[in-house]
């Protein structure tokens, strides 16, 4: 099998795996990250966010060869904050927004990558940009006020 | 003040209770150490099963049952931690492992965890708090009563003294542990009813491994199942030599689950399945497609057309059960000056847990280790044992969090498989579904049908009341539930509908599809009659209050009109606003009361947008009011999303809906803009709030879409088979 170098988290590892493998698999599987979530494996619930230079991208569809190499800088829930003191972790934590809390690594990650694009968003744009997560608990509520008052802390 | 007993009747000290007493209350267990000279200072000491005291200062609470996102892992700690007098920052909390020596009821069902531990947990907290305070007492000689606790110490006010719980823990553990406890009053409470968050909400943000499918050891291996791709199939025959080929993949193999005795936990259609077993779950994901499986028709092969048929035709079948009749009600519908009726439909639905179902199991010659995520871990180690021939002492069930379980989890047959493929390979292994496994093996909420008729008199009276349920395979009716008791002549009647499709619990049962149902009509009844839908159920309530009908009426009809008064002050119902549509439901399920309003508007291109929910809730003692708000929330959205978008359809048999792309959640940006939920304060022993949430609201939604489009929803889910086009224009 091909052996790849990946950036994650400010570190680089090296994999060997198929070329076709996703990141999410190489980070659970051969990296114990296993805060980035297996959810549904082609795209449509969010549980498997991550950032690839800082865009929000699900990494069940990503395969490996599209992010080896130097210039794919990876950051996962993990990687996130040193101390859980990204805003919007601390959002997170102030509204107490998780029930079950498996799609949550998800949602901050995509939520972080949005007030980095957009750092002060309406209600219909962070909904917008949410509506890829999905959440069966059905937090979304508190995912959007976590998300304006993350707005508000950075 | 509240006495309970102890259920622990003889005069026993801790250190030597841990040999006997298995299957009480508190079973109190003494850390091995203390009589061994030379090992080091004890840590920490275990007051009972739930309480360890460590020296630093610090208190570990464990928490007994399995957590599935209802949030038991903070708030049944919490009620110990209140009796036990410590401050929450002192409490860290540990998820107990399955032990029915210690615990009772380790369950996560029915939102009765915290209804059935309330006394046992308090009992907890105030017993060990007594041993604390009888060994102040004793060593500084002072009557017990002279002494208070607050947050970890033992005070004596008028000496200024003051020792901190672990400082009399060496003392504490040699008080015999008393036959009655006192318990506090719960105007005195200082944690329960605060808004404390959630035990894992660091864990979570900065994603700790914390649930089942982050759980590894090293030398395991992944394993993952074929299944029938159909209901009513079964496996005839597999070529693996391909797959076994495939890099990484270690074996292909079937197993077979079936139990002599199978318990109702071990609900399952397939019991023989391929597995696939690998290094990584990506090669084993791929070796699975290159396995070569014939399958063999055993059953009927279901289609939801068909479904449908059968559900409306089962009830001209004359196999109805009657389960309650009150009065006549065939006379009152022939003296009717009005009769409405209505008929009412919903899908199957799946689970759709987040995390997929999976498990964890290390089975040797004549032990075995099991870690996952179960709703029911006692039931499992039972039905493992049975597959296994391994003694029920000789297996270990560790919980671990669940990415959600709304019943799926209650139905084990995944740590079964993972049990037995671990037998078969002599290895420790790990299970995973695909997201397409979960969804096409389920235990779904089952397909209902429910046909109403309400009979008016001359005067707008409700004389007569008549409900007919079907469903695959079960009728949703609860028979004595309102509105029977409150009319004269009331008729409930269950029809069943068999079929190869396995079906379970789905967070609030039946309630789930029956509210909703329900409340439309209630709706549509109080239009036929001329009153304001509030108005018209609390009179329906003065009578169950008054004179009711029957006598086995499972609701107390003061709290159920409780939160409906609540819900219409909170709302300012009546207060019409332009473009604001609003529909009113009110329910009664899990011991707890809920009333809801909703809001609807539309937007530019005249879809409804829900703009707000009032929710009042009756639950009794609210234990985490942070926890309590939360699970009412997200049952709104949860209810909404599956009465509004979701289904699985089946066509020969086969799951139509196998993953996100065609099964359809709830999204963010269908959800309701802004939720408020108010409680009523009383001083009732708390009641279920995981599932009592979700039921109305489906009720409330298709209320509003009536004031919105003169149009009734009768078929879930609306938005697909009701709202063909946009009705909103």
């Amino acid at each position: 099998m091909p052996q790849y170098t990946l950036t994650i988290n400010n570190q680089e590892h090296q994999v060997d795996v198929a070329a076709d493998t996703p990141i999410l698999w190489v980070l659970r599987d051969h990296l114990k990250l296993v805060g980035t979530k297996y959810g549904c494996g082609i795209g449509q619930c969010g549980a498997c966010t991550i950032h690839v230079n800082g865009s929000a991208v699900r990494s069940c569809s990503l395969p490996v060869s599209a992010v080896a190499g130097g210039s794919m800088q990876l950051t996962t829930i993990e990687g996130l904050s040193e101390n859980a003191d990204h805003p919007v972790q601390q959002a997170w934590l102030e509204v107490d927004v998780p029930q079950c809390g498996y799609c949550q690594a998800g949602q901050i990650m995509s939520a972080a990558a949005l007030l980095k694009s957009n750092p002060n968003p309406n209600e219909e744009e962070i909904k917008t940009a949410m509506s890829g997560n999905l959440c069966r608990c059905g937090t979304y509520t508190r995912i959007n006020k976590a998300i304006a008052l993350a707005a508000q802390k950075q | 003040m509240a006495f309970i007993k102890t259920k622990y009747n003889r005069r026993s000290f801790l250190k030597v209770s841990a040999a006997g007493g298995a299957g009480l209350m508190l079973q109190f267990s003494w850390l091995r150490g203390m009589a061994q000279d030379n090992k080091p200072a004890e840590e920490a000491f275990d007051l009972n099963a739930y309480i360890r005291v460590n020296t630093d200062g610090t208190v570990t609470i464990f928490s007994p049952n399995p957590e599935i996102g209802q949030n038991v892992k903070t708030s049944m700690p919490l009620i110990v931690a209140e009796e036990l007098d410590v401050a929450w920052d002192q409490v860290s909390v540990e998820q107990a492992p399955l032990n029915t020596d210690k615990y009772q009821g380790q369950i996560a069902g029915g939102s009765q965890s915290i209804r059935r531990s309330w006394d046992g947990l308090r009992m907890a907290g105030a017993s060990a708090r007594h041993l604390f305070l009888a060994a102040a007492a004793k060593k500084w000689d002072i009557p017990i009563e002279d002494l208070i606790t607050e947050d970890g110490q033992v005070k004596h006010l008028p000496t200024n003294q003051f020792v901190a719980y672990p400082d009399l823990i060496q003392d504490a553990v040699m008080i015999p542990v008393p036959e009655e406890v006192k318990l506090k009053d719960p105007a005195d409470f200082k944690l329960i009813g605060t808004a404390v968050k959630n035990v894992d909400g660091m864990g979570i943000a900065t994603g700790k491994p914390l649930f089942g499918l982050d759980y590894m050891r090293d030398g395991a291996l992944i394993a993952m199942p074929i299944h029938p791709p159909a209901f009513g199939q079964k496996l005839k025959s597999f070529d693996a030599t391909a797959a076994k080929a495939m890099p990484g993949i270690h074996d292909v193999f079937t197993i077979n689950t079936t139990l002599e005795k199978p318990q109702w936990s071990d609900v399952n259609a397939f019991n023989e399945l391929v597995v696939v077993v690998g290094d990584s779950t990506w090669q084993v994901m791929q070796a699975k497609k290159a396995v070569e499986v014939s399958w063999e028709t055993v059953e009927e092969l279901e289609d939801t057309a068909a479904h449908r048929e059968k559900l409306e035709k089962v009830f001209s079948s004359g196999k109805g059960e009657v389960k309650r009749k009150d009065g006549d009600p065939d006379d009152a519908f022939a003296k009717a000056d009005k009769i409405v009726e209505a008929s009412y439909y919903g899908s199957f639905l799946a689970h759709n847990t987040m995390e997929p179902m999976n498990f964890f199991a290390d089975v040797q010659a004549d032990k075995a280790d099991l870690v996952g995520p179960i709703q029911t871990p006692e039931s499992l180690r039972k039905s493992a044992s049975a597959l296994l021939n391994i003694p029920e002492e000789n297996i270990n069930v560790d919980m671990t969090r669940m990415g959600g379980g709304f019943g799926r989890r209650l139905y084990g047959n995944f740590g079964l498989e993972a049990a037995a493929i671990s037998q078969k390979i002599g290895k420790p292994v790990k299970l995973v579904y695909s997201r397409e496994d979960d969804m096409t093996q389920g235990t779904y909420r089952p397909s209902y049908m429910l046909k109403y008729r309400a009979a008016l008199d001359a005067d707008k009276n409700l004389i007569g009341f008549e409900v007919l349920g079907s469903g695959i395979p079960e009728s949703p009716i609860f028979e004595n539930r309102y509105p029977a008791g409150t009319v004269s002549n009331y008729k409930a009647e269950n029809f069943g509908v068999e079929t190869a499709i396995s079906t379970g619990a789905w967070r609030a049962p039946r309630s789930n599809f029956t509210a909703g149902a329900e409340q439309s009509f209630l709706d549509e009844v109080a239009e036929a009659a001329g009153k304001d839908p509030i108005e018209f159920r609390l009179e329906l309530f003065d009578k169950a209050i008054s004179n009711p009908v029957g006598e086995r009426n499972d609701y107390d009809p003061e709290r159920y009109a409780g939160v409906l008064k609540l819900v219409k002050e909170k709302s300012n119902w009546g207060v019409e606003l332009d473009g604001v549509y609003r529909g009113v439901s009110a329910y009664y399920c899990h011991n707890s009361y809920v009333a809801q309003v909703i809001d609807l508007v539309k937007d530019e291109d005249g879809n409804p947008v829900i703009k707000k929910v009032w929710a009042a809730v009756d639950c009794g003692i609210v234990v985490n009011k942070e926890g309590a708000l939360n699970q009412i929330e997200g049952g709104i959205v949860d209810g909404l999303g599956h009465a509004l978008y979701s289904q699985l359809t089946f066509e020969k048999g086969k799951p139509m809906q196998q993953n996100f792309n065609r099964y359809r959640l709830i999204k963010n940006n269908e959800a309701p803009a802004e939720i408020e939920v108010f409680f009523v304060e009383n001083g009732i022993a708390p009641t279920g709030l995981g599932e009592p949430g979700l039921p109305p609201i489906a009720g409330a939604f298709a209320n509003a879409m009536y004031k919105a489009t003169g149009k009734r929803y009768y078929r879930q889910p609306y938005m697909i088979l009701d709202q063909q086009e946009k009705v909103l224009g």
